[in-house]
Formats: C-alpha cells, sequence, structure tokens
C-alpha cells in the first residue's frame, strides 16, 4: 500500500499514467478490430520512409511538444499563461513565406530572398512577440493572460496583413524539408528532439531553471535575494516567442504554405494543456520539462486514437474536455485532502 | 443630488465613454457622405452586436470576481446549433427550444462554476473544458451547417422590425427611412438594465466587488466567497444563451464554426470598458461601451471598403493595449498613493 502511495506520489506519475492508459485503449481496440494486439507500436518502412500509428503520434505532436518547452518556463515564471503562441506560430509563418515568395505574390517556385533569411525573419518576428509580452508582464505587472490577449488577437491579423490575406505557397523542395522526411525519419520529429534537447540541456548545466522556480514561487523574495525577477520573466517570454516561432515554421514547411488563418489555430490550448498533464501546476513554481512533453505527445496520442476510432476531428473536442475535466479534478487541492482524510481514516481504524 | 467625484474607478469609464464619442464622430466626419451619420448606422451597431452585449454583462460579472470564463464562444455555436437541430430535425417548436437552452445554461454554469469555486481549479482550465466541450457537442449534433427556416413564429421574431418614433431620413435615392431596432437590441439594453441593478443594488453585487477587491477580507467579512463565484459563473453562462439566443436571431443558422473568438471579444470589450482582470473594478455599462467602441471600428474598417478586414483586429489589439497599459499605470499611482 505504501509503495503504491509513494509511486503516486511521483511528478512524473501523472503524466506516464496517462500515457500507457491510451496506449491500452489502443492496444484493446486493436485487439477488438482483430488486428496485432500490438499494432500501434508497429513501426515499418513504407515508400522509404518510417510509417505507423507511433511515428504518426511523434511527428503530428512536434508543434505541441515544442511549443510546451516555452509554456512550462512561462508557467512556471509567471504563473500565467501565454495565450499568443497560436497566433505567433501563424504570424511567423506568414512572414517567412511573404519574405520567401516577394509581398503580394501567392504561388512561387522559386525563393525571393535566400532560405535561411525567410526563416531567421520568421524566427525573430516571434522573439520580438515574446519581448513585447514578456514586457508586459514583467515589466508593467500586468497579468499574463491579458498581457497575452493582446497578440492573441494582433498576431494572426498583423500575418494576414503580411500576406495580403492570400495563403501564400512556397514550392521549393528545400523549404518543404522541415515538414517532410530527412532520410527514413520525419524531420519535425527531429526539431522538436533537437528542441527539447537544448532546453533541457540549458536547464540541466545552468542555473536557470533554478532561477525560473524561485522566481515562480515567490517573485518578491528572489529579487531581494539577488535575482532579477523581471528579466528573468521577459526571459521565459523571449524563450516562449522562439518556440512558438520555430514550431510556426515547421508547421508552414509541412503544407509548404503560409495558410494564416488555419496554422496554430487552438494551438495556445494544446500546449496549456500539455503543461497542465504533465503534472505542473499552472499556478506557478516548480516545473518538469518531461512531464510536459510527455503530456503533449499524450494529446496526439489522443487525438490519433480518436480517428482512429471513427471519431470525426470536428467532435474530438468532447473528449479533450472530458479527459482536461478528470484531470485537473484528481489534481485539485479540496480532493486531493478529501482522499487524504479518507485513507488517514481507513489507517485509523486499522 | 450627490457630487459624483472623479476616481480611479470611473476615470477609465470615462475615458471609454469619451473615445468612443471622439471616434464616433471621426467616423461621422470621414464617411458622412458614406451615410455615417444616419441614426440607422448606429442602431445597425446595436443589431450586429447584441449577443455580444448579453454575453459582456455576463463576462463582466465573471471578471469583477477576478475570474474568467472563456467557454462563452462555443456555448453560443452550441446554442445555434440546439436551435437548428430542434427547429429543423426534431420539429420542436423554438418557444420550447429557448428555455431550454436556458436551463441548459443553467446547469453548464453550476458544473462550471461548482468546479472553480468548490474544488478551486483555475478558471482558464475549467472554462477552457467547457469551450472544448461545447464546440464538440455542436459538431456531435450536426456537422452540417443547417438553416433555421421552418418555424414561424422564430422567423418573425428575427424579421420583427420595432421603427423608432424619430430620426428618420432619406438615404441617397431620396426615399425616406425609419430607423429600426431588431427585438434582439431591446433583450440586450434589458439585460444590461439588469446586470447594472445587479452590481449596484443586491447584495449578490454587493458581494462581487467585495470578493473581486479581496477575497479573504470578503470571507472575513462573514461572505460567502465559494457561492458568489458559483452565482457569477451561472449568471455568466445564463447571460451567454441569453446572447446565444439573440446571437442565433441575427444569423438564422447553426454551423460548428459559429463564434469562434467570440470569448475574446467578450472580454476584451469588457476590458476596454474598464473592469480590471485581477477584479474589484469595473462596470457593466462600461463594458457597454467597450462592445460599442469594437462595433465601431469594425464598421470603420468597413466603411472605408479598402482595408482587408483583419485591421479591424489589429485596430482593436491597439486599443486593447492602450487600455491595459492605462490600467497597469493606474494600478500603479493606487500603489504609490497606498504607500
Amino acid at each position: 500500500m505504501d509503495k503504491i502511495r509513494k509511486i503516486t506520489k511521483m511528478s512524473l506519475f501523472l503524466p506516464i499514467f496517462s500515457m500507457i492508459l491510451i496506449m491500452l485503449i489502443n492496444v484493446v481496440y486493436d485487439i477488438h478490430c482483430g488486428n496485432a494486439p500490438l499494432n500501434f507500436f508497429m513501426i515499418s518502412v513504407k515508400n522509404g520512409v518510417l510509417y505507423g500509428r507511433l511515428i504518426d503520434v511523434l511527428n503530428r505532436g512536434s508543434e505541441v511538444a515544442i511549443l510546451a518547452v516555452g509554456m512550462t518556463l512561462v508557467v512556471s515564471a509567471s504563473a500565467g499563461t501565454d495565450i499568443s503562441v497560436g497566433s505567433v506560430m501563424s504570424l511567423a509563418g506568414g512572414m517567412c513565406c511573404m519574405l520567401l515568395a516577394g509581398y503580394g505574390v501567392t504561388n512561387v517556385n522559386e525563393y525571393n530572398v535566400p532560405l535561411l533569411v525567410g526563416i531567421g525573419a520568421g524566427i525573430l518576428i516571434a522573439c520580438l512577440c515574446g519581448l513585447f509580452n514578456g514586457f508586459l508582464v514583467a515589466y508593467m505587472n500586468i497579468q499574463p493572460m491579458v498581457a497575452t490577449l493582446i497578440l492573441w488577437s494582433a498576431g494572426r491579423a498583423i500575418g494576414l496583413l503580411l500576406c495580403n490575406s492570400n495563403i501564400v505557397y512556397v514550392r521549393v523542395d528545400s523549404f518543404k524539408l522541415l515538414g517532410a522526411y530527412v532520410g527514413i525519419i520525419p524531420t519535425p520529429i527531429i526539431v522538436a528532439a533537437v528542441c527539447i534537447a537544448v532546453a533541457a540541456a540549458v536547464l540541466k548545466f545552468t542555473s536557470l531553471g533554478m532561477y525560473i522556480q524561485s522566481v515562480g514561487i515567490n517573485k518578491k523574495a528572489s529579487r531581494i535575494a539577488g535575482l532579477n525577477s523581471a528579466k528573468i520573466i521577459l526571459m521565459c517570454y523571449v524563450i516562449c516567442g522562439l518556440c512558438a516561432g520555430i514550431a510556426g515554421i515547421v508547421a508552414t514547411s509541412r503544407i509548404y504554405s503560409a495558410d494564416t488563418n488555419n496554422i496554430g489555430l487552438n494551438m495556445e490550448l494544446d500546449a496549456i494543456l500539455a503543461v497542465a498533464l504533465g503534472g505542473n501546476s499552472l499556478g506557478g513554481g516548480k516545473f518538469n520539462l518531461a512531464g510536459s512533453i510527455i503530456g503533449a505527445y499524450t494529446i496526439q496520442a489522443i487525438t490519433t486514437t480518436l480517428y482512429a476510432l471513427g471519431v470525426s476531428s470536428a467532435q474530438a473536442p468532447v473528449f479533450k474536455a472530458i479527459v482536461v475535466i478528470l484531470i485537473v479534478v484528481i489534481q485539485s487541492g479540496p480532493v486531493k485532502d478529501f482522499f487524504k482524510k479518507y485513507s488517514s481514516k481507513r489507517r485509523a481504524a486499522a | 443630488m450627490k457630487k459624483i467625484k472623479i476616481n480611479n474607478n470611473n476615470v477609465l469609464l470615462l475615458i471609454t465613454i469619451g473615445l468612443f464619442v471622439v471616434m464616433y464622430a471621426a467616423g461621422c466626419i470621414v464617411y458622412g457622405h458614406k451615410g455615417f451619420t444616419n441614426l440607422q448606422t448606429f442602431l445597425n451597431i446595436l443589431i450586429n452586436n447584441a449577443g455580444l452585449i448579453c454575453i459582456t454583462c455576463g463576462m463582466t460579472c465573471v471578471m469583477l470576481t477576478g475570474g474568467i470564463d472563456i467557454s462563452v464562444g462555443s456555448l453560443v455555436a452550441l446554442d445555434c446549433m440546439i436551435m437548428a437541430v430542434g427547429v429543423e430535425k426534431l420539429g420542436i417548436s423554438s418557444p420550447v427550444l429557448m428555455i431550454g437552452i436556458l436551463i441548459f445554461g443553467l446547469v453548464f454554469g453550476i458544473v462550471q462554476g461548482f468546479c472553480i469555486a468548490y474544488l478551486e481549479i483555475q478558471p482558464f482550465i475549467v472554462t477552457m473544458a467547457g469551450m472544448f466541450f461545447a464546440r464538440g457537442m455542436t459538431a456531435v449534433l450536426s456537422t452540417q451547417q443547417i438553416s433555421i427556416v421552418s418555424d414561424a413564429l422564430f422567423t418573425k421574431l428575427a424579421g420583427l422590425k420595432i421603427n423608432l418614433p424619430f430620426g428618420a431620413y432619406e438615404n441617397s435615392k431620396g426615399i425616406l427611412q425609419i430607423p429600426y431596432v431588431r427585438i434582439t437590441v431591446v433583450v440586450a439594453l434589458i439585460c444590461v438594465a439588469v446586470t447594472f441593478f445587479i452590481l449596484y443594488a443586491t447584495r449578490f453585487g454587493r458581494s462581487v466587488y467585495a470578493v473581486g477587491g479581496n477575497q479573504q477580507s470578503a470571507a472575513l467579512m462573514g461572505l460567502n466567497v465559494k457561492l458568489t463565484k458559483l452565482k457569477t459563473y451561472v449568471l455568466a453562462s445564463l447571460f451567454t444563451s441569453i446572447g446565444g439566443i439573440c446571437f442565433c436571431l441575427n444569423t438564422m443558422s447553426g454551423t460548428t464554426s459559429q463564434a469562434t473568438g467570440m470569448e475574446m471579444d467578450a472580454i476584451s470589450s469588457a476590458v476596454i470598458g474598464g473592469t480590471l482582470l485581477t477584479g474589484g473594478v469595473g462596470n457593466v455599462i462600461g463594458s457597454f461601451f467597450g462592445v460599442l467602441i469594437n462595433g465601431t471600428i469594425s464598421t470603420l474598417v468597413k466603411s472605408n471598403g479598402k482595408l482587408i478586414s483583419s485591421w479591424s483586429n489589429i485596430v482593436t489589439a491597439i486599443l486593447l493595449c492602450f487600455f491595459i497599459v492605462l490600467q497597469a499605470v493606474f494600478a500603479k499611482l493606487k500603489e504609490r498613493k497606498n504607500k
């Protein structure tokens, strides 16, 4: 009994538990359909690229995973969420394609400017968005949700403006590469892996992670202890913007066009959900990056599983909502207290 | 008569009203030849935003307690879809459906409010789940666009024009136009009046301000903080349902993609109207003017004719930024004064 309690108290319990649950559902479904029981995990090489449901989850979940990295830091440091990431993704994609194709041109077969300039500008504008959000939150003391509401509304609109309200196609192979395959591995997986690895390395080998947590737990105390709280919060928002930029470029490259109206739509909600699912408190403070990333892929696994079960993409949010509510209810204070009281009563009786 | 002092609480409201007047006056001067000066242009803003006005009333109550409700846009879509499916596929009469929608809104609000107030989950997460749920349920009901045509009463209500006794004008062809409003505008104005009354003249309204100002002192004063919070979310969902019916009367159809982003319109209107998201400060009249400002911006962009519609989003965002920074400055000044 004690062992079980210990396991449930581990920080990664919730994300891993939900991941395993989703996998089990897949196995049960496969057996029910008469497929091989481990169909979900089967990976094969078809048409020269990796193929399988697991690969699909990893591939499609890349953007959310990249966003989750930035969102985790923002949530931890400022006890609030950055709801502008979806819009910023679309803006970054729009900026990149606008430069590559030239303003007002909707379809090109060769670059207007070098590829790296386009991608760089896209990521740069995303970082600027992060800087703007961070400035409002850290130096003007505005609630994160309100501060990012501005770009939530304006980001996509500016993207549309840049693309002249059109869908800009960039039909060049090297641009498609980011959203396609390198060898047999889908590129988004590699991009996500690199982002996660860099973030993990920085957090592990520098004291940034500890600073962020300390600012998140108590901003004033950290300032008195000699940390520049405002600067650290600002930095988190810039990193979040950077992540949104990278995710935006990947999403754009996938469809080799800047579909400003649809790229990153509702992505901010998925990213926040990933952070919550990862066992992180949305009230700031301690964070767990691994949890958020597992959370991100869990969300994608849920979506892929629902599609496999024949639920349409429009109906899938119902199940997502139920999952979210179950998770947060289990995590909520009063429910936890209730179970604590219940178990201590039982122990007293025994 | 008591003298009304200008203080931090109403200066934001005054700025909002001033801004609206200036913006509208500018519109009248620049686009006067396109009929901007006609009374009907103003009434059209009201007609187009009737649903949003109702929703913003509820949103203001929630924001006054320091909470937020982002489920409203999806709930509006769900209400429209219930109406459309109920009338067209199941053949239920519209009054029954309207009562059904209101009851559904009540239950929806109670569930959300319970999770937020009694289970102490963050409002953003709970209402986000509510948003997913409502949007998904819309698709479960139907993924097609359904137009409401077969209910006689509903069509009659939607087409009803209430002519105003004043302000008649001749249009460019020399035909006399009598300005009118739709029934939805009347409903919206009643909503504003009711919310104003609730917030200023009832025990519940005063406790909303107290809870928003400082939750702990409100609790120490003996107010039931949790119940007050629960009630605001119920109120928000109820007003959203009313707004949903108004919206449906305007669009006469149900689609899954209806009213996307409406929650942010409601929030930004309330913020522009001087409601602080931290709670405790705000006014439903301000929110009403916030909606009008939003409406004026999009009308201005439409009147120009050359600008892309995304300009109205950008201008709204700039205004939002301006008001948020202004609020932050006021908060800082207040802090300094207290010291």
